[in-house]
């Protein structure tokens, strides 16, 4: 089977509102990067192209073809493009270089999630029949999950302070972070609740912006003659969409996705989680059986902003960054979708 | 050229949605518009509440109705202080994951209360039924606190009038979402320059294109477009089609032409209405010229030009329309 590599990585800076700028405005400066950073002119040196986006946040149908105006497809190109953030176009470019029919891949995600109501525009994603008519935004429903973890002692009010507490310090070296600082758990603790028991703080702070990676096989990546990290593993799992019928407080499919990865046969010595509520970090440190011996989100996480439909895969490009840049030798990257974990992808990463 | 810094419009997204309900979701909502709750035996013998149509664990189809209690249990639940207009409760109120008495799992569902502290994992809810029942999840308005010195079980909850005994097999779910759009950069500055009754297109710095309206790129080369061009308001029909059946909400009342036209200078078509003509006559080459609204109208929009009416100047031939320059057509 063939080995894949991560060769580039960029993403825009986490923005509240990105303002006058259209899909193709969002996305072309991270392709520009991306293209530099290896030396190639368009996607045209590419031998497939996927994209992760979501027209209901923008609400703007066919956006995603509005967002293949960055590309250069004249000749036309082998493109796809997955409704998800753009971890999982990641996971079915590895897909299509595995089956052989391409050697090297560009992926990007965007969104600009400031044009509507987000918690209300996700609600839509739910059950059509029980849930979505009623709105439940997916705040609360990670509100209600935050609960759980309280009440049945798994975590506590100042142990979801301290997860962004070190997000936010951790966030300070990131030029991309949207929100970063020296801030006290007792400062965040005073705060008042925002859709109790979770306090705004816990939320994270969501950004509009795109991120764009490409990724070929080991050959390739030695012909380039550039820095890369390997994906050694990458596995995705989807839990019932039933809440009711979860354990809110672990996260099953996200332990298995790490299993099948092969995420223990050797040291983690990072992990970029997308965690999007404070809680959520503290499940999936659990889940994943991750102690002291880990860096969690080294790049302040998506505490630091959360970049929807491109947050997974910026979790991929920053463990490459610091592979690439002989910082770490592995470490691994997960994205989530869905209501309160859902739907959970977990990639292992390794230097060359 | 004073431009805004961004252009914005707010905009409502409607999806009419009818759904079909199959057997499962509705037996539970003929349940609902009858004031009686429903759920399903899973594999394992648990209620589940909603029913679902197949067993998460096993796939198995499931077909065992049972009925629950309109009393339950709060298994989760959070606060929200301030609703959103879109929530089924404008005061503040509780979203919760409530166990249904003789159910398994819980269901999620909207708890009226009077305050926070009122609420707690483990207080007991019950049902307050819509005055209208008429098969949607929304049949239950949302639950209350169980006032333990007066109510019995059901004892709030009148009857639903039997005036309808035909099972639920469709529900209309239309979403209304609220949008704030924001022109792009490229956008903006087209829509400040027409507003100014300029048309203004930009070329592509690799392949020379004229893009009008233009978005900040050429697709062809993948590479973002600054220079400006300021092209003409005369026309060339690329393409065009008579529109003979009305289109719901538009306002133009058929017959009428609509075109793909090239400005001159400009290499990509865009679409506009074509007036002042014959529609028999209307053809691939013709030369057109844009029939401007009073400059006193004009706005941030496209239809500051009215329509494309034809002009008497030779037919391009098809190997040239896209391929005019700036200065015109001179047959």
């Amino acid at each position: 089977m063939k080995e894949i590599a991560i060769v580039a990585f960029s993403q825009s800076d986490c923005l509240a509102r990105a303002g006058a700028a259209n899909e193709v405005e969002l996305i072309m400066p991270q392709l520009r990067a991306v293209f530099d950073q290896v030396g190639l002119n368009n996607a045209q040196d590419v031998d497939f192209v996927c994209s992760g986006s979501c027209d209901y946040l923008q609400g703007a149908a066919f956006a995603f073809v509005a967002g293949v105006d960055a590309l250069g497809a004249v000749p036309p190109i082998k493109e796809s493009h997955v409704e998800m953030d753009a971890a999982w176009a990641l996971y079915e470019s590895i897909l299509k270089i595995r089956m052989g029919q391409a050697e090297s891949a560009l992926i990007y995600g965007f969104a600009k999630a400031s044009s509507g109501e987000l918690p209300i525009v996700l609600s839509q994603q739910l059950d059509p029949y029980y849930l979505a008519p009623l709105w439940v935004d997916n705040v609360s429903l990670a509100a209600m999950q935050a609960r759980q973890l309280l009440e049945r002692g798994l975590a506590s009010e100042r142990a979801m302070a301290e997860v962004v507490v070190r997000a936010r310090r951790h966030a300070l070296a990131n030029p991309h972070a949207q929100l970063s600082g020296d801030v006290s758990v007792e400062e965040l603790l005073a705060a008042e609740t925002f859709v109790a028991p979770l306090r705004e703080s816990d939320c994270a702070p969501v950004a509009d912006g795109a991120a764009a990676m490409i990724i070929c096989t080991v050959e390739k990546a030695r012909a380039w003659g550039v820095p890369y990290a390997r994906i050694t593993g990458i596995d995705h799992r989807i839990e019932t969409h039933n809440l009711g019928m979860r354990d809110l407080t672990d996260s099953v499919s996200t332990r298995q996705a790490a299993e099948a990865a092969g995420m223990k046969r050797g040291p983690v010595q990072v992990a970029e989680l997308y965690a999007p509520f404070s809680h959520q970090e503290i499940i999936l440190c659990r889940a994943l059986g991750l102690g002291d011996e880990t860096v969690i989100n080294p790049s302040g996480g998506v505490m630091a902003g959360n970049l929807m439909m491109a947050s997974g895969l910026a979790r991929m490009g920053e463990v490459f960054r610091r592979i690439a840049s002989g910082e770490i030798g592995r470490g691994i990257a997960h994205a989530t979708s869905g209501p309160c974990l859902q739907h959970n992808l977990v990639a292992v990463l390794e230097s060359a | 050229m004073a431009q805004p810094d961004v252009l914005s419009q707010p905009f409502e997204l409607g999806f009419t949605y009818t759904r079909s309900t199959g057997p499962v979701v509705g037996r539970f909502l003929t349940g609902l518009r009858d004031r009686r709750i429903f759920g399903i035996r899973a594999s394992d013998g648990r209620v589940i509440v909603p029913p679902m149509e197949y067993d998460p664990n096993t796939a198995a189809a499931l077909d065992e109705f049972v009925e629950v209690g309109q009393q339950g249990t709060i298994r989760s639940w959070c606060w929200v202080k301030r609703p959103r207009a879109a929530h089924p409760l404008q005061q503040p109120f509780a979203w919760a994951m409530i166990q249904l008495d003789g159910a398994d799992v819980p269901m999620i569902h909207c708890v009226a209360a009077a305050a926070e502290e009122e609420l707690a994992t483990g207080a007991r809810v019950q049902v307050k039924w819509a005055d209208e029942p008429r098969g949607f999840i929304t049949d239950i308005r949302c639950f209350e606190l169980v006032d333990r010195k007066t109510t019995a079980e059901g004892a709030t909850n009148p009857a639903a009038p039997a005036n309808d005994d035909s099972p639920v097999t469709r529900i209309d779910a239309p979403v209304y979402l609220h949008y704030n759009f924001t022109a792009g950069r490229a956008p903006a500055r087209f829509l400040a320059r027409i507003k100014e009754g300029v048309l203004s297109g930009q070329r592509c710095p690799r392949c020379a294109n004229v893009y009008i309206p233009p978005r900040g790129s050429c697709p062809a080369c993948g590479v973002a477009t600054e220079e400006e061009v300021v092209l003409p308001d005369k026309a060339t029909v690329q393409s065009f089609t008579i529109v003979a059946i009305p289109i719901p909400n538009n306002p133009i009342k058929p017959p009428f032409v609509i075109a793909n036209l090239v400005l001159d200078g400009a290499n990509i078509s865009f679409i506009h209405l074509l007036s002042e003509c014959e529609n028999s006559e209307v053809h691939i080459g013709q030369r057109v010229q844009a029939v401007w609204k009073p400059q006193a109208e004009w706005g941030y929009a496209m239809d500051n030009i009215r329509y494309f009416r034809p002009i008497d100047e030779p037919d391009v031939p098809v190997a040239m329309i896209g391929k005019l320059p700036v200065t015109g057509w001179e047959g």
